[in-house]
């Protein structure tokens, strides 16, 4: 009976496409806006997921994410390098200064300053020249969205100076750091020049960044300088973490797109839903010719359940289809970089869509099961 | 009128009553009605609109519960028979021809046809082989693959009485068969019908008021006021 069901449900043109559009808008819709949400979500975490070379961040304890700052003392980098199973503990300044092109372009940046011997948490990820000449004197590396922001328009190129508090730092290179949240450019410097870039405050040292010895558990010595310093220490991905729970629960963006997706759920659910209903309904007839004939409720209901999930199945295929190739549209844009549809969405959606789907035959299933077998005949 | 259950009947009812509503609303459709259908027969079940007669084609099929009273159907009593055994029963038993034909527009002719088989678990390529395989017989089998916005009124009623036959019911309740069709049209598809359809162990109930059609009868009830009021046989 299920061909009979879907010949059914594909005969009907208007209807099919209309169940199909509706499932596949309220798709787009939820992929697009919860892989962006996720996207940027992540993205007040990325400059803590950019350092590769440490698996600890120790900060003041009342740190609650990577925007926020209070500096420790010089000598809490002593006190962690004591605690037993530290590999190696290295300082991190992060601070915000502006920094402005010789056209009198600026903006503010994010600005890391690495220990000048080992340069941990350099970027990795080049595009241009090499995050080793950071050794250099005045030298800085700079993000690729950063230098676009600041030289609009123009080939990234080696050598340009910028001033920052009076003082110049020459671009040794041009990397392809993650997106912030907020789009400033990313500048890596060694702490010795970052801190000249900031206003001087009497201590600079924003963040101990650490590596564990080799088979120490991360997490443990997390705790473990937690309790020998009194100072809060993070693994990376719990820091990267906490910065998204921040934004969770201090700004406006869960909420905004909070909105966005129930909206879709509930047009999706609401378009399709009438238009399901009203295809049951004006294939009454049908239901009640092979009612009378013999053909079983539980046949009915699985035909109606099978027509409902395919229309969504259809829509949301077509759906993520087109939220996959809006992504890859978008993924090299600057503004949306990093941006992606995540399988978390896609299987989280498909979800969310056969019970939408299930939820809009309900209706159509009690109509065919009250169905009077009788009525044929009139 | 009292009658006992007889071996060659197919249908018999013993004073049936159904009443739809209650209270002021309350309307009695069928009073008291005796009648019965036998094997090898086709029987007429005719009278004035609102008489009675499709509510009382509805309880034979089982497609409703009579308020009152006994129906014998094919040996078995309509009350011993419950939920999906009364479905399936009515699946293998009987054969439907409704007047609006009832096919379903997204499938072909043969496909249509094969709706019983299908529905009773044959595979569908079997089922389609063998309900082309009628249509033949039933003088449309170049139309097997026609969608019936294709098909004439005519051509249409013969897809839905292949579809009362292809499962070989041996009961067949056939709903004003002719009341859409045009003489001429009518008169061959019930010449079909009383080839095609009278067998021995088969019984054919015809509701209709078209009374250019009763020659074909074996035997006509005449039912008026929810009642049978008189049977009678074509001169």
């Amino acid at each position: 009976m299920n061909f009979i069901a879907l010949r059914m449900l594909m005969a009907d043109k208007a209807k099919y496409f209309g169940l199909v559009f509706a499932f596949a808008f309220s798709t787009f819709l939820l992929q697009n806006q919860i892989s962006i949400f996720c996207g940027i979500m992540k993205r007040t975490g990325s400059q803590v997921r950019d350092v590769t070379d440490a698996e600890i961040w120790v900060m003041d304890p009342h740190t609650e994410y990577f925007e926020q700052t209070k500096a420790l003392k010089d000598t809490d980098l002593f006190r962690v390098r004591g605690v037993e199973g530290v590999d190696y503990a290295v300082r991190l300044f992060k601070g915000n200064p502006t920094a402005k092109t010789a056209a009198g372009k600026f903006a503010s940046t994010f600005t890391l300053g690495l220990d000048d011997a080992t340069l941990v948490g350099a970027p990795r990820k080049m595009l241009l020249g090499s995050w080793e000449q950071l050794r250099e004197a005045n030298s800085i590396v700079i993000d690729r969205a950063g230098y676009d922001l600041l030289y609009p328009g123009e080939t990234l190129e080696l050598g340009r100076v910028l001033e920052l508090n009076d003082h110049k730092a020459r671009i040794v290179g041009i990397s392809d750091a993650a997106a912030p949240f907020v789009s400033f450019p990313v500048i890596h410097a060694r702490y010795s020049e970052a801190i000249q870039f900031q206003g001087r405050e009497r201590k600079m040292l924003s963040y101990v960044l650490v590596r564990p010895r080799a088979g120490v558990d991360a997490v443990a010595l997390a705790r473990r300088i937690e309790s020998e310093t009194g100072l809060k220490a993070r693994t990376t991905a719990e820091f990267a973490w906490d910065c998204v729970v921040y934004y969770l629960k201090n700004t406006g963006i869960p909420v905004n797109f909070g909105i966005t997706i129930a909206v879709a759920l509930i047009v999706g659910l609401a378009v399709s839903g009438q238009t399901f209903y009203m295809f049951t309904v004006e294939n009454l007839r049908q239901f009640g010719a092979l009612k009378a004939i013999g053909v079983t409720n539980t046949r009915l209901v699985g035909m109606v359940l099978l027509q409902a999930l395919v229309g969504g199945a259809v829509g949301y295929a077509i759906g993520t289809g087109m939220a996959g190739v809006f992504f890859e549209a978008t993924l090299n844009k600057m503004a949306t970089r990093g941006i992606v549809l995540i399988w978390e969405s896609v299987v989280g959606v498909a979800v969310l869509m056969a019970v939408v789907a299930t939820a809009v035959s309900l209706l159509s299933v009690r109509k065919v099961l009250v169905l009077e077998p009788a009525s044929v005949f009139r | 009128m009292i009658m006992k259950t007889n071996e060659s009947h197919a249908v018999t009812c013993r004073a049936v009553r159904k009443h739809f509503g209650e209270g002021e609303n309350r309307a009695e459709v069928l009073r008291g009605v005796d009648f019965h259908a036998r094997l090898g027969e086709m029987t007429f079940l005719v009278g004035p609109s609102g008489c009675g007669k499709t509510t009382l084609i509805s309880v034979i099929a089982g497609l409703l519960e009579p308020s009152t009273g006994e129906v014998d159907v094919l040996g078995r009593a309509h009350g011993s028979l419950r939920g999906k055994d009364r479905v399936e029963f009515r699946r293998r038993e009987l054969g439907f021809v409704f007047q609006q034909y009832n096919l379903l527009p997204s499938l072909t002719a043969a496909e249509n046809a094969a709706v019983p088989l299908i529905a009773d678990g044959v595979k569908r390529s079997d089922a389609v082989k063998r309900a082309s395989a009628l249509l033949d017989r039933l003088g449309i089998g170049a139309k097997t693959s026609s969608y019936p916005r294709f098909l004439s009124g005519g051509q249409q009623q013969r897809v839905a009485l292949a579809r009362a036959l292809v499962h070989e019911p041996r009961l067949i309740i056939c709903d004003e068969p002719t009341a859409a069709l045009d003489h001429e049209t009518g008169e061959s598809v019930m010449q079909l019908l009383s080839s095609a359809a009278v067998a021995p162990q088969r019984a054919v109930v015809v509701v209709t008021h078209d009374n250019r059609v009763f020659h074909h009868a074996h035997r006509i009830a005449h039912m008026n006021d929810g009642i049978i009021t008189q049977i009678t046989s074509p001169s």
